[in-house]
């Protein structure tokens, strides 16, 4: 295991944590936001709090593809779950995120034909099974899952499947990003920027953030060292008055993403003029629906689908938790009504919500680290 | 579904350049390697593989801290490993 320890080794975390300690202004507080749920997973699991100073805090932000889905669409899932001859597949993820009515899980208990697929091509396998169903495939993510989506629609139609068919939930996360920049509810100096995402997108999409609104980003690998050399990359930036998108996981993600995945998306999918995300309400040009050219594959087109705007449950604070505006145990219910077992909101489902990240790692008494105490007064 | 989890391509699907099978964690499954055409991964190679497909081509390092990580991250990753077991794609 002589890689993995090149990305654990703890004395290089505390030398990169007096290093950040030793860029911090005397006074000055820093938020950084860390996009991606699967960041949120590390800093929770490895303590990286504790190697920060007090005056720098990670605020969680909005990139868990789960987690955003609001109650409607789900509510609007399960009616076409419940439609003449449809099988209905889905992530494994999605299968516990509460509707009005229950989750997936609920539904197939009850006896509905919902089945969990591992890949979408799995779900294209189940129509070209089931001539006689309508397989109807449950599609969430951002640009990371876009892609497999896109392709499969394309080997449907390739194929001439006439009994398969999207539910097109997928998100893009730069208007989420933006949305946040504007939110007057949160000041945020920087970003930790998502690394899975980026292989797909790159890192370009990001430079407005830089150039725009001044706020350096730094595109970060999943390991606990990627995180805490990004989080010194960014302060770096502070501390000269920069701002640039770096990419610090090179190592996988090039810099102008993945041509061929971005070249299907845009070949299958357009942008919808508003998309409701859970949290952040309705934005605009935030998520994709098939294009018309696809729309035998397109179970809005194919289906009745009741669209109906349903509002999250009163105690559920995930909308600010996903804003970053509360922490997750700041939340009435968390940990209490609301556990991983039994989700009220979807913060809790998946194991990259923060909520349910701060449940399974999180300790309420911090000790930091000598490192991160030593700010240097100047 | 979120998690990309590293696998090693085995070998190409005969007559089929867009499947692969690939080694991940000792489970061998049929994935597709579509996305990565401009630079397909010749066997031995590894990939970063999200639902199904190749995302990305990662180096061998990459490949065992991801790989760490993922067993790091518990239930999650076993809940992935499972699903991918149960995938049969063609």
């Amino acid at each position: 295991m002589r890689f993995v320890d090149e990305f654990r080794d703890a004395d290089k975390a505390r030398a990169l944590s007096a290093k950040i300690a030793a860029l911090c202004e005397p006074g000055r507080q820093y938020k950084l936001m860390e996009v991606c749920g699967g960041h949120t997973h590390t800093i929770y699991k490895h303590g990286l709090e504790d190697y920060l100073p007090e005056s720098v805090t990670l605020v969680h932000g909005p990139g868990c593809p789960v987690c955003v889905i609001p109650m409607g669409r789900v509510d609007d899932a399960m009616h076409l779950a419940n439609a003449d001859d449809v099988i209905m597949t889905s992530f494994g993820d999605m299968m516990r995120v509460p509707g009005s009515n229950g989750s997936f899980f609920d539904a197939k208990a009850a006896g509905t034909d919902i089945r969990m697929v591992y890949s979408p091509l799995d779900s294209l396998k189940i129509a070209r099974q089931n001539p006689d169903k309508r397989v109807v495939f449950m599609a969430i993510g951002f640009e990371t899952t876009a892609p497999s989506t896109a392709m499969t629609v394309l080997r449907a139609a390739a194929e001439g499947l006439q009994n398969f068919s999207v539910f097109c939930n997928h998100v893009t996360i730069i208007p989420a990003i933006k949305a946040i920049l504007d939110s007057p509810d949160l000041r945020l100096d920087g970003f930790i920027g998502p690394g899975h995402v980026s292989t797909v997108i790159g890192c370009r999409p990001y430079e407005f953030i830089a150039r725009d609104y001044g706020k350096p980003v730094v595109t970060a690998g999943f390991e606990p060292l990627d995180i805490l050399q990004s989080i010194y990359l960014l302060m770096l930036q502070l501390s000269q008055g920069r701002s640039v998108v770096e990419n610090q996981y090179a190592r996988v993600v090039p810099w102008d993403g993945n041509p061929v995945a971005l070249r299907v998306i845009n070949q299958t999918m357009e942008l919808r003029p508003f998309f409701e995300w859970r949290g952040l309400g309705f934005i605009s040009h935030s998520a994709m629906r098939m294009r018309p050219e696809y729309r035998q594959f397109d179970a809005e087109v194919l289906f009745d689908v009741p669209g109906v705007r349903v509002a999250d449950p009163k105690a559920c604070q995930c909308g600010e938790v996903l804003k970053g505006v509360l922490k997750p145990w700041e939340c009435k219910v968390f940990g209490t009504a609301c556990t991983p077992e039994t989700p009220i909101g979807t913060c809790m489902v998946s194991p990259e919500g923060a909520c349910a990240a701060y449940y399974n790692y999180g300790r309420m008494n911090r000790h930091r680290v000598p490192e991160a105490l030593k700010v240097i007064s100047r | 579904m979120c998690l990309g989890i590293p696998g090693e391509l085995i070998e190409y699907l005969p007559d089929r350049p867009d499947l692969a099978k690939v080694d991940v964690s000792g489970v061998k499954r049929v994935i597709n390697v579509g996305l990565l055409a401009d630079d397909p991964p010749a066997p031995g190679e590894w990939v970063l593989i999200h639902v199904g497909f190749a995302l990305s081509k990662i180096d061998e390092a990459e490949a065992a801290a991801a790989l760490e990580f993922l067993a790091g991250i518990g239930q999650a990753y076993d809940d992935e490993l499972a699903a991918l077991q149960e995938s049969r794609i063609e």
